[in-house]
């Protein structure tokens, strides 16, 4: 892979040069044009991030038969609404839509807010074990949440939750990434002096959190809850266990339930997924450049 | 935590006397222990306020995240079963020593391995070069970047029930195009390796965008003068991208390992849904039954509960040593560079 990107742009033979503009033709950073390589390059990643997609879409439109021929469908078929409406009928998918929504909207909407005063006192407050209390939110983010999954099933057990939201709300409001993000964010773009002016004010922690922090922190705060309602919009393995197909699903589930029956209508669980996904997709094309920043900003270490 | 409540704005609720308070006179009593109470409870404020913003955090995190997690090791000294998890028979280390002794165990452990490198790999490396690409100048960037995210916003569930269809035996489209090269219809399902392939292409596909912008991130975040100076020492592109890039973006790549590292050795939802025999056992014969997929497999359709806690931790106790050897190999990197 990397050989080949290296021979896109035009190759400056390393001469003797002038110092003045010299350099400029042989960076290899952000001030380069790329050659047409490159732009053949990434036409085969663009194809290959959206085929899949497109193709799910191609499939839904047509029907079971025709998906078990050779060669596979490449164009869409006739039978997208009716496959949509089934599928929409079969997994409960109305339902589960409302679900999803409430859950992923509750749980974003927490982790956001909590994120940003955790994050706002580990930016820019000084406390006593801050810096060990950062360690361990950070070493928190190395726990992947599956290994808890079987003590938590057994508290909802104990607590009759199953089938309940709030089985699947609770635990996902555990986000180490927020708040790490969010202290990230806060370090550059809240200066101290704007906080300690309104402490001159005589404003409380409380009040500069409402008045300074909230404000300056927005952008961040947008982008983080995308992420959060996209992660636990996509969530499978503890809904998957809490939540019964029959109950109160969410869209994964219900979606990977039609995949799991018994008469497997492949375009129809297709539709399922296509239904599943465009909620996401439609997010990604209105908010794309937003959440490329914000996903940006969260990758460089302060 | 009350401190934020009763100090929210002291000035504007002690101050509301202000117009009528008397100009110019000596400070009376009253006024200078007003501002000793208000200047208490502004220490209070200071000092524990910090404390009341990150104990939402930990206090969600010490009850769905720790306990359940040390939890998960007293449980695995037990016998649980799924219809009665709240009754709980002491076994000691039994549901340890049946796990050794199953085969499956080892073979999921292999297989999490095997797919793991298959998808991390390959996974990484593509982002990287994305990544070099995404940073030239570029006509329509940000429509490219957000293109790579579009895998990202798919569920794993859809993602991995269009694949299946695409790596079907007989009817599939990646069989139907190895026909042009004279490839045979592949077994995408039953073939070992082939399966384990195609449970990693779903991986791959979902997070390579989102790694290579991390990979951006990083790049765009390197002073020009490096790459100046490189040219300027006669460093050619591939010599640049060798001395220059890649130690710079060596804490990245190192995060970036971690986290894949940690995602693959949980892989659970691929594995599940690509299995054509709709089982938990990861294939007919196991052949891409992963540990998270075994796990599954025996507290929710054996319905040992104990046993799968047993697997939990085994699988915490791999993901720690994985936590361990990054850090000496970064320790050791940082010490050669």
């Amino acid at each position: 892979m990397t050989t080949t990107l290296t021979k896109s742009p035009v190759d400056t033979p390393p001469e003797p040069k002038k110092r003045g503009r010299g350099p400029k033709s042989a960076r290899a950073g952000g001030h380069m044009h790329a050659g047409p390589v490159a732009y053949i390059i990434l036409a085969l990643f663009t194809i290959g991030s959206l085929f899949p997609l497109v193709w799910t879409a191609i499939a839904a439109s047509r029907d079971n038969q025709r998906l078990a021929q050779n060669p596979p469908p490449f164009w869409f078929g006739s039978n997208l609404f009716n496959n949509l409406d089934l599928a929409w009928n079969d997994a409960n998918l109305g339902e589960a839509f409302i679900n999803t929504t409430f859950v992923a909207g509750v749980s974003a909407a927490t982790i956001v807010f909590l994120s940003t005063i955790a994050g706002f006192a580990f930016a820019k407050l000084k406390f006593k074990g801050r810096g060990a209390a950062m360690l361990i939110v950070v070493g928190t983010m190395m726990v992947p949440p599956q290994l808890s999954v079987i003590p938590l099933y057994m508290m909802v057990a104990k607590l009759d939750w199953s089938d309940q939201l709030q089985a699947v709300i609770l635990p996902s409001l555990v986000s180490a990434f927020g708040v790490f993000f969010m202290r990230q964010y806060l370090l550059q773009a809240l200066p101290d002096e704007i906080i300690e002016a309104a402490r001159m004010d005589g404003a409380s922690s409380w009040r500069v959190v409402w008045h300074v922090v909230f404000p300056a922190a927005r952008p961040a705060m947008a982008v983080l809850g995308m992420l959060m309602f996209v992660q636990t919009w996509n969530d499978f393995l503890w809904p998957f266990l809490v939540l019964t197909q029959h109950g109160s699903p969410t869209v994964q589930v219900a979606v990977a339930g039609l995949g799991r029956g018994y008469t497997p209508d492949q375009s129809l669980i297709m539709a399922g997924a296509l239904l599943g996904t465009l909620p996401l997709l439609l997010v990604f094309a209105i908010f794309g450049k937003q959440i490329v920043g914000g996903i940006m900003q969260g990758a460089v270490k302060g | 935590m009350s401190t934020r409540h009763d100090t929210a704005a002291p000035p504007v609720k002690e101050g509301g006397a202000a117009p009528g308070r008397s100009p110019a006179g000596p400070v009376s009593a009253e006024a200078a222990k007003k501002r000793a109470r208000l200047s208490r409870r502004w220490q209070r404020d200071i000092k524990w306020s910090p404390y009341a913003f990150i104990s939402p955090f930990f206090l969600l995190f010490a009850a769905f995240g720790l306990f359940p997690l040390i939890y998960t090791a007293w449980a695995s000294l037990h016998q649980v079963e799924l219809t009665a998890p709240t009754d709980m028979n002491w076994v000691g280390l039994r549901n340890y020593t049946r796990i050794f002794d199953d085969e499956f165990f080892w073979n999921a452990a292999q297989n999490t391995l095997t797919i793991g490198i298959l998808s991390t790999v390959p996974q990484l490396l593509m982002a990287m070069g994305l990544a070099h690409i995404l940073n030239y100048k570029l006509r329509g960037s940000t429509f490219y970047r957000v293109i790579m995210l579009a895998p990202y916003a798919t569920s794993i569930a859809a993602a991995s029930l269009v694949f299946v269809l695409l790596f079907g035996r007989d009817y599939g489209m990646i069989n139907w195009a190895l026909g042009f090269v004279g490839i045979d219809n592949i077994d995408w399902q039953n073939d070992t390796w082939a399966s384990q392939f195609a449970v990693s292409s779903i991986v791959i596909w979902r997070w390579t965008g989102y790694n290579a912008l991390i990979y951006l991130a990083a790049m765009q975040a390197i002073p020009q003068d490096l790459y100046e100076s490189a040219a300027l020492d006669g460093a050619n592109r591939w010599q640049q991208f060798l001395h220059v890039t890649l130690p710079s973006l060596r804490p990245t790549i190192l995060f970036t390992v971690v986290v894949s590292t940690i995602g693959a050795s949980q892989l659970f939802g691929e594995p599940l849904l690509f299995d054509a025999n709709k089982g938990a056992s990861g294939g007919s014969t196991h052949q891409f039954q992963t540990l998270g997929l075994y796990l599954y497999e025996q507290g929710w359709v054996n319905q040992h509960l104990g046993r799968a806690s047993a697997i939990a931790w085994m699988m915490f106790l791999i993901l720690i040593v994985i936590g361990i050897a990054n850090s000496v190999i970064s320790r050791r990197l940082r010490a050669s560079s």
